[in-house]
């Protein structure tokens, strides 16, 4: 294999690189990108989910040059690409599957920096710019949910942007701006598809600033201490490309097995209905990667002080993400891995069960132990964000870290020779 | 090294499992039938295909359009293009407008859809009582339970138990949500002649005429099971080429 230093290889490349170090910038980035050599795989869904987001910009752009925004026509139009698009039934249900797994993706990525430690000084903005894209993400799938314009699209439509409602004043007239009339129609859907067109790309916008934050300071690890000298490190080409391919892999297995053989597992049937303004479907129920949300917004079933309790209920389900940005300040402990947290370390296990816990409640009608079980889970979600993460820090004594990644991973600094520079390759 | 994968997939698992709760509904649980189209080797059996094409045609096809097939659709079930139309040409369908600006009849051609039986809903609701029977072309994934919804409400018709309040009109059916469906009971026996001779009791043309409908929801299923057989056996062995890959790149370092 070619050297691909600049300077060792073509004058063309060199040409180039002199006027736009493109080539340069790669080998930085990639061959000598300095890699904690103790990365778990749980750290291969951080560029599981960037190329998720290129399938789904993918998918979606083929798409787009099949479907027709328009509420007489859209159902259809969908059903079209199901029928006489050729392979449009499989990039349709990879990008509609595309969602969950997306979403599944980067729910894992998000609770391993929370078990880790991720967000913690110096990578707050990395965590900050992660949110953000979770918010995005979020807005996005709800707008291309709506686009099929089945039965759920359309009440989902219905039942998200009146949310807005509950603003004291000006909410009434914020709705009616949202939907571009005065029920969701043929407008409403026109925006969503523009909007849905628009904010995967300012996604990528994000991705990018992610991706620079993360370079800034190279990636965290289980061990959760920084890394302090090439004997830590490993170039992240070979060793985490290759890593990342054979977890990419796997994951299209699952992906393929939803694809081919259960690629309505995760849609409500009612979808498969068109959109009828004058029929209400009996339950309503968001996409399952929203149903914890909706839970937190459908536990609150009693005004609080001045406020209505719709209002509160919004506030809160939008709180439960915003209050991820104040992550790093309200984690007050020193030490990034849960390893070296005895209490932290199953504490955090509490949040997992508890965010699946709202899972269910989302799920299911609100009625009877529903509503219970619901408000018990929003109070303990708040519970830990704003208690018991500020207060463990305080009260908890972490185990003593280890002097170096490479003294806790090879035991004692064997074969410590060569490690930090590019590999030789054969 | 691997087991951190497998406990990676296992959480994706649970993750999605979490959907699972919506289905929960408080009416009977269906009887679960054997499907030709079920499992990763399923495809559609054709006889039954168009068996079920033929109790659409001679039965459901007087109330309920299949706004989403074309006649062509059918070759897709066996048919020949002779026979598909000569089935086409069987029904009129409207054109035009034509020079003079007028609509006008001619006998149906493959390119066409397969006419419903009334030309718009208000029509279907004025002939049947008030009631709008759904468009069959995908009612096998508008429903829960699929194709096992479908048969056992074209099976589940029964007495009223006493003292159930029936409304004016109305059938008792186990399997419908609050067992008070429009649809008086579609099915007799022999209520259509199979040319194959396969005897055309109730259970035998529900289970022929939902194949059908599965097939009409879902056209492109044997296509989508074929693939992916090879889609996942390529990933398989490519998985393995990695894995085996990693191992060794990884194996100086370790």
């Amino acid at each position: 294999m070619a050297d691909t230093r600049p300077g060792a290889t073509s004058r063309i490349i060199r040409w180039i690189d002199y006027r736009l170090p493109f080539v340069q910038f790669l080998n930085h980035e990639l061959n000598e990108y300095p890699t904690p050599r103790n990365l778990s795989y749980w750290w291969n869904y951080g560029s599981l989910s960037g190329i998720t987001l290129i399938i789904m910009i993918v998918t979606g752009i083929i798409l787009a040059t099949q479907y027709t925004p328009s509420s007489d026509l859209a159902f259809d139009s969908v059903e079209r690409i199901m029928r006489d698009v050729n392979y449009g039934w499989l990039v349709r249900y990879v990008h509609m599957n595309g969602a969950s797994m997306f979403f599944a993706i980067v729910y894992i990525h998000l609770f391993r920096g929370l078990y880790y430690g991720s967000y913690k000084a110096p990578r707050e903005l990395l965590w900050i710019l992660g949110v953000i894209i979770l918010l995005l993400l979020i807005a996005t799938a709800f707008m291309g949910y709506v686009l099929p314009w089945g039965q759920m699209s359309y009440w989902a439509a219905t039942v998200i942007t009146n949310l807005f409602s509950a603003i004291p004043v000006i909410g009434p007239g914020i709705v009616t701006f949202l939907w571009g009339g005065f029920a969701v129609g043929d407008p409403t859907l026109h925006r969503f598809y523009a909007l849905h067109y628009l904010l995967p790309f300012i996604i990528v916008a994000v991705v990018l600033l992610h991706l620079v934050a993360l370079h800034r300071h190279g990636s965290n690890n289980p061990l959760g201490i920084d890394h302090k000298g090439p004997q830590d490190t490993i170039p992240f080409h070979p060793y985490y490309t290759i890593k990342d391919l054979f977890g990419l892999t796997v994951f299209l297995i699952i992906f393929a097995f939803l694809v081919f053989y259960a690629p309505n597992y995760l849609v409500e049937p009612d979808n498969y209905i068109p959109a009828n303004p004058m029929q209400t479907p009996n339950h309503i129920v968001p996409e399952w990667y929203l149903l914890p949300y909706y839970a937190i917004l459908r536990s609150i079933t009693f005004p609080i002080l001045f406020i209505s309790s719709k209002l509160a209920g919004v506030i809160l389900a939008f709180s439960s993400i915003f209050i991820l940005f104040l992550l790093p300040w309200l984690d007050t402990s020193p030490v990034r891995s849960a390893r070296f947290r005895p209490i932290y370390k199953w504490v955090f296990w509490l949040l997992v069960i508890d965010v699946i816990a709202l899972g269910w409640v989302g799920a299911n009608p609100p009625a009877g132990i529903v509503v219970t079980v619901g408000q018990i889970a929003t109070f303990y979600y708040f519970f830990h964000m704003l208690i018991l993460f500020p207060l463990l820090g305080k009260l908890e004594r972490p185990l003593p870290l280890p002097s170096s990644i490479s003294v806790a991973v090879l035991g004692g600094g064997a074969r410590l020779g060569g490690a930090g520079a590019p590999m030789a390759k054969p | 090294m691997l087991k951190t994968v497998l406990a990676g997939a296992a959480f994706s698992a649970v993750v999605l499992a979490s959907a699972l709760a919506w289905a929960a509904d408080e009416s009977m649980p269906l009887p679960r039938q054997e499907w030709s189209f079920d499992g990763v080797f399923g495809t559609y059996d054709r006889a039954s295909l168009q068996r079920g094409f033929q109790v659409y045609k001679e039965v459901c096809s007087a109330c309920h359009p299949v706004k989403h097939l074309y006649f062509r659709d059918l070759a897709e079930i066996g048919y020949s293009e002779d026979e598909v139309k000569a089935i086409a040409a069987g029904y009129q369908v409207t054109d035009g407008p034509n020079d003079q600006g007028q609509m006008y009849q001619r006998p149906g051609r493959p390119s066409d859809p397969i006419p419903g039986p009334f030309p718009n809903d208000q029509a279907a609701r004025a002939a049947n009582n008030g009631a709008l029977p759904p468009d069959q072309s995908l009612i096998v994934k508008a429903r829960p339970g699929g194709p096992d919804y479908v048969y056992a409400i074209l099976t589940g018709y029964k007495e009223a138990p006493a003292g159930f309040k029936m409304l004016e009109g109305m059938n008792y059916n186990e399997y419908f949500p609050g067992h008070q469906i429009a649809m008086p009971p579609p099915l007799s026996d022999n209520a259509v002649t199979f040319a194959d001779g396969t005897p055309a009791t109730v259970p035998q043309m529900a289970h022929d005429v939902t194949t059908f409908l599965t097939w009409a929801a879902e056209p492109n299923l044997d296509d989508r099971h074929r693939t992916g057989l090879k889609v996942i056996l390529f990933l398989v062995v490519a998985a393995g080429v990695f894995y085996a890959a990693k191992r060794k790149i990884w194996a100086p370092i370790h």
